[in-house]
């Protein structure tokens, strides 16, 4: 089973990334299940979701502790979350950022989504979209194949800029 | 298709197949996705129900009795405090035998205000005369909706039939989901006793001491006439699509010596930790309660039982442990967890069976040993 636990802001498609990703994995030929953790959801405020990829049917509703992979599409969580909590040793961090952050026992990654959105013209009420690019940078990682990460987005946003931005994050992410 | 849904969409998915004529509902968290979904399928066109916007759950049952007793095919969805709120109309559903599908989604009951899973909603709504199952994926949400119509007009049945649902937990999850062509699956609705412009009756009135007590009855011989109805319907659709059902899913429960009773998502999760306490050399299983009403016998012999309660009856206890421990005239361990939306891990579930004290009841997070 693999692990995966998103950071963002409420507002800002984290809850639509864990969807998208799962229905990736999905049509990869595994089973995944996505869920947002439910709080006092408010526009701004940090929210995680979490998605779960096995080759077995998923039986486990509980949330996600120690996961095997963070992505985080809103860096300026950070400051206020420990993203890190529970990552298993030696685990992935996927962050939308300009620059490389390095984590101590950890293997991080970074691509700037919000520049590809700007780029794209991926904008829906002021702000840029991040959740179909990053799927570009997952696919990247091997989390998810690039034709399922299409087909997805594909099927969820009929607007082809969504299948362009998860290309440039494909291209442009870094180590 | 290859889909992913939620719980809740799964269940709009299964209204949509399924067409009733009139769906009356009104929206609360975390049932709210299920009407939003079923709107925007009336508004597409996609199904062809009168949806009647109501201004509470009161009158959401009241309208879906009122369309059922003409005969024709009704849904509505609620939660919580919805669901209390239409308390009076679901007795009336019931004693009127109008086969109404609703999809409750478990919530806990405030104050303290909680919006998260709870069973203690549906309950509450235990002796009314429905039909109540519990599900557990949103596949399960999506097949047993199906389902429910069938059984809930089948006419040994006629009695309203309620699909239960964590809240967030299982109606907010994405999972794959299949959906199916039910073809002649359900039968056209025949309500023998619809109410007929040309042949006009008076149903409803004084029913005196010397006829009371035989409605009453007549509910409760349907009610164990619905076990075969159940057993066939859902012999059917493993027939025709390929999942099977019953009153139970059972888990490693053979040749188990202690065995995990519980409802919904937990009873999944309960899974997982019966593979860990067989690592363990523990031989324990899972037996996933589904039909709470009408409540099945239950293949316990000889075994502990370590029962999940999400819900309490205050001053007498876990409504699933008393039930269990009635019928097999032994005592259980009954844990009380998951109340709110409290998380409770396959971790935790694996304790409950090592550290179970057969005989008592323990309160997860409040007992310190458990």
């Amino acid at each position: 089973m693999f692990e995966i636990r998103i950071h963002s802001r409420g507002g800002q498609g984290g809850v639509t990334a864990a969807r998208l990703l799962a229905l990736s994995a999905i049509h990869d030929g595994k089973y995944a299940t996505a869920c947002p953790f439910y709080g006092a959801e408010r526009r701004g405020a940090p929210i995680v979701s979490f998605v779960r990829i096995d080759d077995t049917p998923i039986k486990i509703y509980s949330q996600i502790k120690k996961p095997d992979m963070v992505v985080v599409l809103d860096a300026s969580v950070m400051d206020v979350v420990d993203v890190l909590q529970g990552l298993k040793k030696g685990g992935k961090v996927l962050i939308n950022s300009t620059q490389k952050k390095e984590f101590a026992g950890f293997s991080s990654s970074h691509v700037d989504l919000t520049g590809i959105a700007l780029r794209e013209n991926l904008v829906v009420a002021g702000s840029p979209i991040l959740n179909t690019p990053v799927l570009g940078a997952l696919a990247k990682m091997g989390v998810i194949s690039v034709d399922s990460a299409k087909k997805s987005i594909r099927e969820m946003f009929s607007d082809e800029r969504n299948v362009k931005a998860a290309e440039a994050a494909y291209r442009e992410m870094s180590a | 298709m290859k889909k992913i849904a939620t719980g809740n969409k799964a269940v709009a998915e299964a209204v949509k197949q399924v067409q009733p004529v009139v769906v009356a509902a009104y929206p609360i968290t975390p049932q709210t996705e299920i009407v939003e979904q079923i709107a925007e399928f009336v508004s597409s066109g996609e199904l062809k129900s009168r949806y009647i916007p109501v201004e509470s759950e009161h009158s959401a049952m009241a309208a879906c009795i009122g369309a059922s007793v003409t005969g024709i095919r009704t849904f509505t969805a609620t939660s919580s405090h919805g669901l209390l709120y239409m308390h009076e109309m679901t007795n009336w559903a019931a004693g009127a035998r109008l086969p109404v599908v609703m999809a409750n989604v478990n919530r806990s009951i405030g104050p303290g205000w909680n919006i998260w899973a709870e069973h203690t909603d549906a309950m509450q709504e235990r002796d009314t005369g429905w039909l109540q199952v519990f599900v557990s994926t949103v596949q399960e949400a999506y097949d047993t909706t199906l389902m429910a119509f069938r059984i809930a007009e089948h006419n040994d049945v006629l009695l309203p039939v309620m699909v239960n649902l964590d809240g967030f937990t299982l109606s907010h999850i994405m999972q794959p989901l299949d959906t199916v062509e039910t073809g002649d699956f359900i039968p056209p609705m025949y309500l023998p006793h619809a109410i007929d412009p040309k042949n006009p009756a008076g149903y409803g009135g004084l029913t005196g001491p010397d006829q009371h007590f035989k409605f009453r009855w007549d509910i409760e011989r349907s009610m164990r006439d619905s076990v075969k109805i159940i057993e066939e319907t859902e012999k059917d659709f493993a027939d025709r699509f390929g999942r099977k059902y019953g009153f139970t899913e059972d888990y490693r429960c053979e040749d188990a010596e202690v065995v995990v009773v519980s409802m919904g998502t937990l009873g999944k999760e309960a899974e997982v930790a019966i593979d860990q306490l067989r690592k363990e050399g523990i031989r324990a299983g899972s037996m996933r309660l589904r039909w709470f009403r009408p409540f099945p016998r239950l293949n316990l012999k000889g075994k502990e039982v370590v029962v999940i309660d999400r819900d309490y009856s205050f001053g007498f206890g876990g409504v699933l442990a008393k039930s269990i421990q009635a019928q097999l005239k032994t005592d259980v361990f009954s844990v009380i967890a998951g109340l709110g939306g409290q998380e409770v891990t396959y971790e935790d579930i694996a304790d409950f069976v090592r550290k179970r004290r057969i005989g008592e009841e323990s309160w997860f997070g409040v007992n310190a040993n458990v």
